[in-house]
Parts: structure tokens; sequence; C-alpha cells
């Protein structure tokens, strides 16, 4: 029979990283290929363009157990697609400002712009967003229960 | 009202009898005084149920879509707030100008008979309002009550005026006021998260998923909606995930963003009374702070903020206010 522990877990959050394919996504390649460490919870998720994230996609992530959400893109004036990212920057702007008028906290989600040769960002901004949701705790608010009563 | 709606049924015979006009759009007679409801005249017969009054709310732009495919021109009353969703309509192409004769109607704030009957009077059999006293029948007697305290929430706080017509039958204006209608935000944006959390978790539970804010708003127009789809997991109320009803208000209020010209339909409609116009108006407070005052359905032409961009927007992570200190 397997021995019932009282001992708490020590809390490590589930980080959904929105990466795009053409600048973040590489500088996250760059940050393992230069040996920079960045927490393993960390999940990245590739897309092609900043502007492919959907608000019901940071939506979803929450619901399916995210304690908290990130998305990085190109930086301004360097989209692939010329003007991509300008239309993230408002739409995030838009939903991150509600989803704390409803509650959930700011700290939870960050837009953060990381190109392809700034692995070593890459690496700093992981392990600053993971240590803030470590902080904050465990997300209860958006999570769909049968989730995280699974686990 | 009584020699508006005269006027207008007038004006409705003439356009249908000199064939000017294919059908009329307005509001005929319910079973009780206070249940008007939205519905098209095609002949002058049909005429006879027209009404307007005090219980006239509805905001009818939304049935153009249907109507204006139909062949012929169509005459449509409209009021102040309704032809701004008329005016986003059209410029999401969903109305065709050209088709719609548009008659600006007066308004005067509209009634709710919600608050009517919460203010002690259960059984209503006419109403009758004299400048701000609202004199109300009753087989219990009959009361007066202040017009402020039962009007319509969206009427509480509206300044708007007609921003499209073909004419107009206007007998008098609604004195321009001094109104706030984000004083409710604000008040919600200085609390803390957890307060915040637990308002709209109170709120958001009440929710059936009746779909009717979303049926009624003249900004969800979409052919075919996400939530219609029983794949999606969120078409129905499900009460296993305490998530899906937010989830479903998220996106609603979302989709409209930008293009919500604040018509209060939505919470009008809610047989639950949630306050969802606070949702709404958060992302238009947003909007006017981060990118300057805009206003949908004030043209039926341009951009809408979410549609355009600047280079210096403000980024996501300082966007985020009303924090609790
Ligand atoms: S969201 Fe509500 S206030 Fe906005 S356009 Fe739709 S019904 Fe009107
Ligand atoms: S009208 Fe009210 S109860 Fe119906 S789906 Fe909308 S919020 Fe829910």
């Amino acid at each position: 029979m397997q021995e019932v522990t009282t001992e708490k877990k020590e809390f490590v959050p589930n980080i959904v990283a929105f990466c795009c394919n053409w600048c973040s996504y590489a500088g996250a390649d760059l940050a393992g290929s230069s040996r920079l460490t960045y927490p393993a919870n960390v999940k990245i998720i590739r897309v092609p363009c900043s502007c492919r994230v959907n608000p019901s996609f940071v939506l979803k992530a929450f619901q399916q157990g995210a304690d908290g959400v990130i998305l990085c893109g190109c930086h301004p004036g360097d989209c692939h697609y010329v003007t991509g990212n300008y239309y993230t920057r408002r739409r995030m702007a838009l939903l991150y400002s509600f989803l704390n008028y409803l509650g959930i906290e700011k700290e939870r989600t960050r837009l953060e712009w990381v190109s392809a040769a700034e692995g070593a960002r890459f690496s700093a901004v992981m392990n600053d967003f993971v240590k803030t949701v470590t902080d904050l705790g465990e997300n209860k608010r958006l999570t769909d229960l049968r989730v995280k009563e699974g686990e | 009202m009584k020699e508006v709606e005269l006027k207008m049924k007038e004006r409705a015979k003439a356009l249908l009898e000199s064939g000017e006009v294919a059908r009329v759009v307005g509001w005929k007679k319910g079973d009780f005084c206070f249940d008007p409801s939205p519905a098209t005249f095609e002949t002058v017969d049909e005429l006879n149920e027209f009404v307007y009054d005090y219980f006239c709310g509805a905001n009818l732009s939304k049935y153009l879509i249907q109507i204006a495919k139909k062949e012929g021109k169509t005459a449509v009353f409209l009021k102040p707030c309704d032809t701004y969703s008329f005016n986003q309509l059209v410029k999401e192409h969903r109305i065709d100008r050209e088709k719609i004769y548009v008659i600006a109607v007066e308004c005067l704030a509209k009634l709710d008979i919600e608050k009517i009957k919460a203010a002690g009077v259960s059984v209503v059999t006419g109403v009758e309002v004299v400048d701000k006293d609202v004199n109300v029948s009753s087989p219990y007697g009959n009361v007066t009550l202040y017009k402020p305290d039962v009007v319509l929430t969206k009427c509480a706080t509206c300044n708007k005026t007609h921003q499209v017509k073909d004419e107009e039958i206007i007998l008098h204006q609604r004195p321009a006021r001094e109104v706030d209608r984000f004083a409710e935000v604000v008040k919600l944006e200085n609390m803390t998260p957890d307060e915040r959390f637990a308002f709209w978790r109170e709120q958001l539970s009440k929710c059936i998923r009746c779909n009717a804010c979303r049926n009624v708003c003249p900004a969800c127009s979409c052919v075919k909606c996400v939530f219609d789809n029983p794949n999606s997991g969120i078409a129905a109320k499900a009460n296993d995930d305490k998530f899906e009803e937010q989830l479903f208000h998220v996106i609603r209020a979302f989709h409209v963003s930008g293009r919500c010209t604040d018509c209060g339909e939505c919470s009008r409609v809610c047989p639950q009374n949630i306050p969802l116009h606070l949702l709404n108006r958060k992302f238009i407070k947003d909007i006017d702070t981060n990118y300057g005052e805009y206003q949908a359905g004030e043209t039926s032409e341009g951009k809408t903020p979410l549609t355009s961009y600047t280079e210096s927007d403000i980024e996501p992570n300082d966007a985020v206010n009303g924090e609790a200190k």
C-alpha cells in the first residue's frame, strides 16, 4: 500500500508560453543551444505569429490548468508579417486588463517581445515570470475543477 | 408620447399607401400594457396594432439584418441609441443602407417594468408619465413613482442623440444631463482582485446560458456563432465546470469590444439581471484611456480600435489598470 504523505509538496506552477515562430521561438532555441536555463515547467506552444493567439487560447490555457500565461513575439516593427504584433499588443492590452477586472491577478498574464538573438533575455524573462507566478500561488480561479482534481 | 405615436402611425400609413416602402418596422401591442414587441407592418390594417410608448425599449436595428434582405425598401423607427447600432451594422456590411428609410423618433427614456414591480406594484394595468411622475394604475390602488428610479438601466446614463436619419418625428427633446456611465466600472476597479472575483463570481453564477444577451446584441451578428457549436464545450450550461460561465462571458464581451455601442440591450434582456453592461463598459473605458475616445456607431465608416494600431501603443503589461492600491 502506498504511504500517505501529509507533507506539503512544493508548488510548481504550470506556465504556458506562446512563442512566435520567427523571433521568440528562435530565441528559446538560442537559449537552449547557449546552455542557458529556464524552468522546465514552462510549456512552449509555437505559433506562426503572436497575432495568431486568439484571446480564447489564453482562456483555454487557464482552463486546462495553467497558473500563468505569457505571450512572446517579435519586437514591434520587427514582425515577420509586418504588423501582426501591433494588433496583438492592442488585443492583449484589453484582454489582460479585462481578466484583472474579473479578479484574475494581472501578474498571471504577461507579454514580452523577444527577438531571435535574445536567448539570454528569453531565459531571464521566463525565470522571472515563473518566480512571480510561484509567489502568487496556484491559480484557482479560471481552472476547470476537473483538471486539477485528476492530478 | 401619445401624439408622437399618432404621428408615427400617420407617417407609416402614408409611406405604405404611397408604396415608397414595402414595410415598416416598429413595435406592436403586447398582451399587457408593458410588453410591446418589435414587429413588421406590411399593410395599413396591420397598423392598428402599432404602438409607441414608454415600454418600447427594444432596439430595432438588429432585425434589419434579415429584413433588409427582402424585396423593396423598409422604413424603421429608431431611437437615439438604436441609430448607433444601425451605423455599426452598416459599417460591418450587415445592412444595406440604401434599402432602409430611417425615421428618427424621440425617446425621453424608457421604463423598466421589473423596477416598477420591485417598487411594490405587483399588478400593472396602465402607466402614464407626466414629467417626472410615473402614474401606475393597478387594481390594488394607483401609485406614483419617481421616473428616474424606474427607467431602464441603459437609459439612466444615456445622453445619446440621433446619428443617422432620413426624417424625424421629435416633439420633445430630452434635456442633456451630466451622466457618468463609468462610475460603476471605477467602483469595481477600486476593489481588490479578490473582491472583484467574488463580485463577478456571484453575478456570473446566476447565468442560465439562455443566450439572450448574445441574441439581442446588434454587435453579435455572426451567421454562425462559436457558442452554437456543440463540440465547443461551451454551448450550453454545464454546471460541472465553474469556469464555464466565465469563459462564455469573457469571449462574448471581448468579441464585441470596439464594436459595442453601449446600447445596453444585453443587460435589459438578461432574465437573471446580470449587469452585463459593466463588462462591455470596461472595454470601452480601456479603449478610451489607451487609444483615445472612441464611440462605436458614431459613423458608418472608418476603422475600429481593434482593427488599427499606432506604433507607440501602450504595452499590455502597463495597460492593466484599476488595481487596488
Ligand atoms: S454588448 Fe450589450 S451594450 Fe454592447 S452592443 Fe451588444 S447588446 Fe449593446
Ligand atoms: S442573458 Fe443573462 S442568463 Fe442569459 S446567457 Fe446572457 S448573461 Fe446568461
